[in-house]
């Protein structure tokens, strides 16, 4: 191809134009506040930025907006209320928040709840672990435009809440574990209408594959963006479906010896190799279909027998220290609990919660990123407010 | 946790059960850290070792480059400071029977804590990695100095360390020493205190006693339906 003459002024002249802007315009550089009130911030995360035309150079995630001290109130309630409070630590799955403390309350009691509980807990922290990520799968697609998926998953979490309203009484803060048990047996007929659910789930993870998936806006936006190393994300403690994306298989359900129910189920754990937002989103649907799997076989092997194991009336927790961790739709969720021994609750409550390890990555992820990107990688992280700040 | 010993996690605890993996981990933490790790507990399926300040970062290396502890999964600290305000109010309002019949928190010294590997001075630095290559995790402790709290940063061996130290400085006041830069992280700049410090009083508590435990206060609306139904027959 030639270039005639005209064109060549043209090109000179632009480039001239440029260099005037450049030169009576100040572009060094600008720092732009994303948050606290930003859409795809799920609540009051704030990021400071600092732009270099589109580009971020500079990162610095600000917490707290939302800090509760759960850890200070938690030592001034016996362990049964605490529940209460951890409830709120991630609101979309609200029970699987309880059930590792109260594994740990357990191991300090030195009680065990009997084994339907033990199952009622697995099945309800997997459905919960379906009305979470659903909600993910869908506003995944509104952070890059697409609205209709949030819709589906709307409509499709509902049903998931319904029936653990029905169980537990609570749709977000259920509140339903106690030390050795549970508060309540399953209603009549609950478990049926859960294994129709359930085929509901399934359905509304193939829509999802057929709306985003195939997308080549989707595809654009999400793939070889926001990749993260292993050892890099292991290094600042990513956990759950991020690191999987990674390529690291690890699945504490699956890892570690647990009292829980999942031993019990023929499922499988699926990584991602490329580490990317693309990854991380594949990662969580297929585990999405894999917690309805796990969910159809808990309903079927569901044994009988007591929800509540014989508690001592008046008890003095004993001297000791538990570590109880789970895999929780964000990642890991574990608690340190201290027992003084006395008849107070715990001397010290740790709540590791997953979010807040999964967004510190965000200060060496964003460098480097356009600022469209930003939104696409602090959403395919996957955090709540409320994990991070506790 | 079936397998959890039955005793009441008292001086003489039954010995826990063999687990040789862990008790290589702590054999090869031995080798590299000597007289630096005091002490282990190998229970539960689980490891806690205590080891000396000074030791803290080497100890992070060791675990990391040449275990292979790669994933970091957080960092905290303790404060063992007997809370007897807090112990009393319990104790007068709960189980006075227990409280008479010996083995009170209460009267063990200033210190109610160090009972699993536990430390010998109030302030304790804590931190859990874990291996995912072998599923093996390992909790790390070490005892701090009442007066001025300090041990090294892990920023070097985890990245991650850097927001957990950051609130734990934040919460309890200890200094990490070659830590880029300890600031707020979760409360106000201005704020002032440590709050998960056990002399560190919460406000709602001290405003008005915890009502959950002996609930002295009517409730509301109940005198006026007892009054209601008195006044009916009459």
């Amino acid at each position: 191809m030639t270039v005639t003459e005209p064109q060549q002024l043209a090109y000179i002249a632009g480039q001239a134009a440029e260099a005037r802007l450049r030169f009576e315009l100040e572009t060094e550089g600008m720092t732009l506040n994303i948050g606290p009130q930003h859409p795809a911030t799920h609540g009051t995360l704030r990021i400071i930025v600092r732009l270099d035309g589109e580009q971020v150079v500079w990162a610095d995630p600000s917490c707290g907006y939302m800090h509760r001290g759960y850890e200070k109130l938690a030592e001034v309630r016996k362990y049964q209320q605490v529940t209460t409070l951890v409830n709120r630590i991630d609101w979309l799955s609200s029970f699987c928040n309880e059930v590792p403390f109260i594994l740990a309350a357990e191991q300090l009691y030195e009680v065990e709840a009997p084994p339907r509980a033990q199952w009622i807990r697995t099945l309800l922290f997997e459905m919960g672990r379906i009305a979470n990520i659903t909600l993910f799968l869908g506003e995944m697609g509104v952070q890059l435009g697409a609205i209709t998926p949030v819709f589906y998953a709307f409509r499709d979490r509902e049903h998931v809440l319904n029936l653990i309203e029905a169980a537990t009484g609570g749709r977000f803060h259920p509140n339903y574990d106690r030390v050795g048990g549970l508060k309540d047996d399953l209603p009549k007929g609950w478990v049926e209408e859960t294994k129709a659910v359930m085929d509901k789930v399934r359905e509304f993870c193939d829509q999802m594959e057929d709306l985003l998936l195939g997308n080549e806006i989707f595809e654009r936006r999400m793939r070889g963006i926001g990749v993260i190393p292993a050892r890099v994300g292991l290094g600042y403690g990513l956990s759950g479906a991020n690191i999987r994306a990674s390529g690291v298989d690890w699945d504490i359900r699956r890892d570690e010896p647990s009292v829980l129910a999942w031993k019990d189920c023929d499922w499988k754990v699926w990584t991602h190799t490329d580490g990317d937002s693309f990854a991380r989103y594949w990662v969580r649907l297929q585990e999405t279909r894999e917690a309805a799997k796990l969910v159809d076989q808990l309903c079927d092997g569901l044994p009988s027998g007591p929800i509540m194991a014989k508690m001592p009336a008046r008890l003095r927790v004993p001297k000791g220290e538990a570590w109880v961790h789970t895999e929780n739709p964000l990642g890991e969720m574990g608690y340190y609990v201290v027992s003084d021994g006395g008849p107070s609750g715990p001397f010290r409550c740790k709540i590791r919660s997953a979010s807040f390890n999964n967004i510190s990555i965000l200060p060496w992820i964003l460098r480097g990123v356009y600022v469209p990107d930003v939104i696409t990688i602090l959403s395919s992280l996957y955090f709540i407010l409320g994990d991070i700040d506790r | 946790m079936s397998d959890a010993p039955t005793d009441d996690q008292t001086e003489d605890a039954a010995p826990p059960p063999p687990d040789p993996e862990r008790e290589e981990l702590v054999a090869a933490l031995r080798r590299d850290l000597g007289d630096w790790l005091i002490e282990h507990v190998n229970a539960n399926g689980d490891l806690w070792v205590r080891v000396d300040r000074k030791a803290w970062l080497k100890a992070g290396e060791v675990l990391r480059e040449k275990h292979g502890f790669d994933y970091f999964c957080f960092l905290s600290g303790i404060d063992w400071l007997n809370n007897a305000e807090l112990v009393q109010r319990y104790e007068q309002v709960w189980d006075p029977d227990a409280e008479a019949a010996g083995d009170g928190a209460a009267d063990e010294g200033p210190y109610v804590g160090g009972r699993v590997a536990g430390g010998d001075t109030r302030f304790q630095v804590f931190a859990r990695v874990y291996n995912v290559q072998r599923k093996l995790g390992i909790t790390l402790k070490a005892d701090l100095d009442d007066a001025n709290p300090s041990v090294d940063s892990w920023v070097t061996v985890y990245r991650g360390a850097d927001w957990h130290e950051r609130e734990a400085w934040e919460m309890y006041g200890f200094e990490f020493a070659g830590h880029p830069g300890l600031r707020h992280i979760y409360l106000p700049v201005e704020f002032e205190g440590f709050p998960l410090r056990k002399d560190f009083a919460l406000l709602a508590r001290v405003v008005k006693p915890w009502p959950g435990l002996v609930d002295k206060e009517p409730v509301p609306g109940e005198d006026e339906e007892e009054g209601a139904e008195e006044a009916a027959p009459a």
